[in-house]
């Protein structure tokens, strides 16, 4: 796995010295709040409803098991024994003193982790697959160029102060597990006969404005990246707004100019900055592809597992759920699910934390991922070992056989935390989590993505949910937009309003009303809520979610 | 007819333990919603934030809400509000769990 070079090593010592002269003088009067604010805001440091919020990078998604343990230290010392995972592949502690975060930003150089540009108007913490590097259906391993992407963008001088933030994502495989489509700049890594190269898509982004990325370049050879995203970022910085911040993403300049104009521009100052590139980002390149090389895997016999498999049925509902396929044929991906019903999606308390830790380090190589969707990936785990890991995880809670059902839910914090927030997400995800098992249909519903934001910035990409919530506020009252038809998927589309919107008691019976004209509706168990949704349209679905006006026109 | 001035208190986070916090009318900062100030007159509640935004050494974020006369002191008229006084939804943390302390 990546290691710090001694120049990250130091680069991030120095800021964490410097973010601590900074709260002294923040807390000696000498620096005003308007002056520290976007000092803290560099350190991933926020102001929530209640509290300080620290927001961790975890870049393209991938942790070491001793991070890992480090993240459960942290919790325990200075937060309150828990960590929140994102759909930005980061962690966020929802209790820091700020007296304390110097210390805690100490503690994450310790393990190679920082708070680094996970906010602010620069590029972000780029996102990768989680199941890269181990995914049966890649390409290549995407992670590599997260990092060379990294590298060249940490400081940045001319990308620091963009016109809006910048989010990058990218995927090794064709099967879009990253929402690459729903990112500034989306890459997919493809083959082109014997050569590796890149489709780019640009302008995809949620919030305000939901727009799917449109492709730039269907084939950009390897070696042309760095120069073609600083062609595509300097044609934003150029052409991109300054003037008002809901227009300021690049998703608005591409939409505003057309997806030709941006290209003729880009391939116009590609082509002038190619020549500066020598070659030498490729050779940083190698390097780190060296630093990525896969673990040596154990030469195991699966037979154990598919006879435990024979005659265990928990282990069966949980494969069946948990499991995805691996590059080897025996050795498999495990995505433990941080949706138990009733818990807050994407929360892990120290002990989990540790748990997780310790079952890396005893069966998968030491490495974990996190996911867009709030879950925690073991990528290598030899199919032998799969009864264990099942075992052990069932012990520490940590076995819920929802990943992919109704229940796996995405939601942000919501007014719980964030103070951007127009309604609360968390309790609506888990009041659909425990209803719906305790009617006991999430089997029966099958494949099915909801996501919840507790605001139009769409930090819970609803709009990418089959079934999307927005929370908003009207008239001082909590209510929630509906959306169906939403895929965050290769098949990507941005979900459509079904109506008016639900109180907050009336969310979960109104989804349930939905969900069963779906069960009614499809052909059979094998056409998922989105499948019957595209064969169907919206026309039913929206019946079932309003009985009263399907009644009236009647 | 003008319109109603809504009663207002005002509320900012602590500088350094980040936790809500409200401005009483003796100029101290209380964690407790009931202590705070009722600010009835626009003008003067217009100076207490003022004054607010002085204390910053010690407060981050202050701003009027709205609020109304109880029993017990001002409450909260917006959710928002609401929550800052209890805390989060889905774990007992914040200022409830203070109070189940006491
Ligand atoms: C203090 C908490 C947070 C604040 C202040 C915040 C702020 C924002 C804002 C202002 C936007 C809209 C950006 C735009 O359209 O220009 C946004 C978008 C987004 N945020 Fe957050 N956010 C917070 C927490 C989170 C969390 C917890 C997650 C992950 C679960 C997250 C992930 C995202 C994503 C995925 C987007 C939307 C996609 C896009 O940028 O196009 N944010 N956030
Ligand atoms: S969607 Fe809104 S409420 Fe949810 S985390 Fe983002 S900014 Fe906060």
């Amino acid at each position: 796995m990546y290691n710090y070079s001694d120049f990250d090593e130091a680069f991030v010592r120095a800021r964490v010295a410097q973010f601590r002269g900074q709260v002294e003088r923040r807390l000696d009067g000498s620096l005003s709040e308007e002056e520290f604010r976007p000092l803290r805001l560099m350190n991933g440091l926020y102001l929530q409803l209640h509290a300080y919020m620290l927001r961790v990078a975890i870049p393209y998604g991938t942790l070491r098991s001793d991070q890992m343990r480090q993240l459960a230290m942290i919790a325990d010392r200075w937060d309150k024994g828990y960590g929140h995972f994102t759909t930005r592949q980061n962690i966020q502690f929802n209790w820091p003193k700020l007296t304390d975060v110097p210390d805690i930003l100490g503690a994450l150089a310790d393990v190679q982790m920082h708070a680094i540009q996970t906010s602010g108007n620069c590029i972000r913490n780029v996102t990768a697959d989680h199941f890269a590097g181990a995914a049966a259906d890649e390409v290549a391993d995407p992670r590599p160029v997260a990092e060379l992407i990294r590298q060249w963008s940490t400081d940045h001088a001319e990308f620091q102060f963009l016109p809006r933030k910048f989010k990058i994502a990218i995927t090794g495989a064709a099967a879009d597990r990253a929402v690459i489509r729903a990112h500034d700049i989306g890459l997919q890594i493809v083959r082109e006969g014997d050569q590796i190269g890149y489709r780019v898509l640009v302008g995809g982004g949620l919030g305000r404005t939901p727009l799917i990325g449109q492709v730039i370049r269907a084939f950009l050879p390897k070696a042309d990246l760095l120069p073609y995203l600083e062609a595509i970022v300097a044609t934003y910085n150029l052409l991109g707004r300054r003037d008002n911040k809901y227009k300021a993403r690049i998703k608005i300049t591409v939409f505003e100019n057309g997806i030709e104009a941006f290209r003729a521009a880009t391939e116009a100052e590609f082509a002038r900055i190619r020549p500066e590139f020598t070659g030498v980002d490729q050779d940083i390149l190698a390097g780190i592809e060296a630093q990525f090389a896969p673990p040596a895997f154990r030469n195991t016999d699966p037979a154990p597992f598919a006879a435990a498999l024979a005659v265990d049925p928990l282990l069966r509902a949980w494969a069946e759920r948990s499991l995805a396929p691996h590059k080897r044929d025996n050795h498999a991906i495990v995505t433990v699910s941080l949706k138990a019903h009733g818990a807050t999606p994407g929360d892990a308390t120290s002990d989990q934390m540790r748990v997780l830790a310790d079952l890396a380090d005893r069966y998968g190589y030491g490495e974990l991922r996190i996911s867009h969707e709030q879950n925690v990936i073991l990528p290598h785990v030899a199919k032998a070992d799969l009864p264990n890991v099942h075992a052990e995880l069932l012990r520490a809670g940590l076995a819920t056989a929802n990943v992919g059902l109704l229940s796996d839910i995405i939601a942000c914090p919501g007014m719980d935390y964030c103070a951007l927030a127009t309604a609360r997400s968390i309790p609506v995800a888990q009041g659909l989590a425990t209803h719906f098992k305790a009617i006991g249909l999430e089997d029966e519903i099958g494949k099915l993505k909801i996501k919840i934001s507790g605001c139009i910035n769409a930090c819970g990409h609803h709009h990418v949910g089959h079934i999307g919530i927005l929370g908003l506020d009207r008239a001082g009252v909590e209510n929630y937009q509906i959306t169906l038809g939403g895929d965050g998927s290769e098949q990507a589309a941005i979900g459509e309003r079904a109506g008016p919107g639900f109180a907050y008691d009336e969310v979960i019976p109104a989804i349930e009303r939905l969900l069963r004209a779906y069960l009614a509706l499809r052909q059979s168990r094998g056409e998922s809520f989105i499948d019957a949704y595209r064969r169907l349209g919206p026309a039913p679905f929206k019946a079932a979610l309003y009985p009263q006006e399907a009644r009236d026109a009647a | 007819m003008s319109r109603r001035f809504t009663p207002k208190v005002v509320t900012a986070n602590d500088l350094r333990a980040g936790d809500v916090i409200y401005l009483t009318a003796d100029g101290r900062w209380s964690r407790q919603h009931h202590e705070a100030e009722l600010l009835e007159d626009e003008a003067i509640a217009d100076l207490r934030l003022l004054m607010a935004l002085g204390h910053g050494d010690r407060v981050v974020g202050a701003y009027l809400a709205d609020a109304k006369p109880g029993p017990n002191g001002p409450e909260p008229v917006h959710f928002r509000e609401a929550f800052r006084t209890r805390g989060p939804s889905n774990y007992a943390h914040g200022k409830q769990e203070a109070a189940a302390n006491v």
